[in-house]
């Protein structure tokens, strides 16, 4: 192939954390999605309103407030330093924390429309034949879902392919480590000589996107064939 | 002793008072009263669907909601089987696995109504393999009950069952009401404006008018 093996990796880190990104935030965004479709409570448009900040905050913001968090002195990289032994801030897993934070609105979004087009009566007609209200979800509610939530999880998993401005400033820049595939255009544009290289991410990002979306596309079919 | 007893109060934030004191005397009941008297929220209730404010709701000797000792059981937990006016028969799952959707292991609760008895008497087996969208008004109503039968209920609610049929389909299922009530023994409470089948089939009427029972048999008494 004529990618060079550092740029297969960031290709590789990519994908992976875009697989990470989703993996964490669809048990989150699962009973979050049903809880605003489904009910009303008091601080309701204050959680919609925290969840939906990433979507219009520059991400470099949202990356900066991560970093300051995250950082060994920051409260919750302290934690997770001394408490688990994790490091957050310049590694991979710094850059799966901003996917997740700015993908998440998105996912909660798609999730909760697809939740709001399922008939709440169906739930009551389960629960009156005697299923309790957790196995309804899997059993009615999910299936009749799912059409949405595969959509979010894919629109979720394109939002991490692309993060660039948290990403930089919580994972850096390192090649082989933290660079994805964004970062590695950057890198490569800054780089004299190196619109080839920048030329073939763009593609290869293209392409990513399209199989994203051509993976969502048979998903989406296979649900209305079954 | 009554298979449904009801002493209820229930308003809505739109004034909307729904107040009920009353017990079945028969096994078959009609509730009957304009549209907006409150007759398929009175069905919610006993269900469990909707929370009255105050009040207390026997089905079978069993309390299953008393405000007083802040007791009410979901909708889970009343063994009440029901049959709503658009059947909501579960899109994803065909006729076989709708039937089968709330019916019970045997462990739990004994089976009394089995899935080739239901199939037989409601004439639905050819249906068994399609999905609720291949289906007509009437098959659909005749899934529906059927489904609300094998969860193995205590008793029966409907709302509405004829609403959406023809004269044909109508007779039909209120002669497999009839069986299905003989055959089983199993109580029936139905809202119906249908005024011929509930002559044919009530054997009692309840009759609603903004929220209220102006006609009915004798209230609850403790």
């Amino acid at each position: 192939m004529w990618l060079t093996p550092e740029e297969w990796s960031a290709v590789r880190l990519s994908v992976q954390v875009g697989c990470a990104a989703v993996a964490c935030g669809l048990p989150c965004a699962l009973p979050l999605g049903y809880l605003l479709a489904r009910r009303n409570f008091p601080g309701k448009w204050l959680l919609e309103l925290f969840l939906d900040l990433p979507l219009v905050l520059p991400p470099v913001v949202t990356g900066y407030i991560l970093l300051r968090l995250c950082s060994p002195r920051g409260w919750l990289g302290e934690l997770l330093q001394h408490g688990f032994g994790w490091q957050i801030v310049f590694h991979w897993t710094g850059a799966v924390l901003a996917a997740v934070v700015v993908s998440f609105p998105l996912m909660v979004r798609a999730l909760r429309i697809a939740f709001a087009g399922v008939d709440p009566r169906l739930e009551l007609a389960s629960r009156s034949l005697g299923v309790s209200p957790w196995m309804t979800f899997w059993r009615v509610t999910f299936p009749l879902a799912q059409r949405g939530v595969w959509a979010g999880c894919v629109l979720a998993f394109a939002r991490s392919l692309g993060e660039f401005g948290a990403t930089i400033l919580v994972a850096a820049n390192i090649p082989g480590e933290t660079r994805t595939l964004p970062l590695a255009i950057y890198s490569a544009a800054q780089r004299p000589g190196g619109d080839t290289a920048a030329w073939r991410l763009v593609i290869l990002s293209i392409l990513l996107a399209a199989v994203a979306l051509w993976i969502s596309g048979r998903l989406e079919r296979r649900v209305v064939a079954s | 002793m009554s298979w449904l007893q009801v002493d209820v109060s229930l308003r809505y934030p739109n004034g909307f008072e729904l107040k009920v004191n009353w017990s079945a005397t028969c096994d078959v009941v009609a509730v009957m009263g304009p549209s907006g008297s409150g007759k398929t929220t009175f069905l919610s209730l006993i269900a469990g669907f909707l929370r009255p404010q105050s009040g207390r709701i026997s089905v079978d000797g069993e309390v299953v909601f008393d405000s007083r000792l802040c007791l009410s059981h979901p909708p889970e937990r009343r063994r009440i089987g029901f049959v709503f006016q658009e059947y909501l028969l579960f899109p994803h799952l065909t006729v076989r696995q709708n039937l089968l959707y709330g019916s019970p292991q045997p462990t739990r609760i004994p089976r009394r109504i089995s899935l080739e008895r239901v199939v037989e008497m409601l004439q639905i087996e050819s249906l068994l393999a399609r999905h609720p969208a291949k289906l007509s008004g009437g098959e659909r109503q005749r899934v529906a009950l059927g489904r609300a039968l094998l969860s193995q209920p205590r008793a029966l609610l409907l709302d509405e069952p004829l609403a959406a049929l023809d004269d044909v389909l109508r007779d039909r299922i209120v002669r497999d009401l009839s069986r299905i009530q003989q055959e089983f023994a199993l109580p029936i409470l139905f809202v119906s404006h249908d005024e011929p089948m509930v002559h044919s089939f009530a054997q009692e009427v309840l009759r609603l008018q903004q929220g209220s029972v102006v006609v009915g048999t004798a209230p609850v008494t403790e």
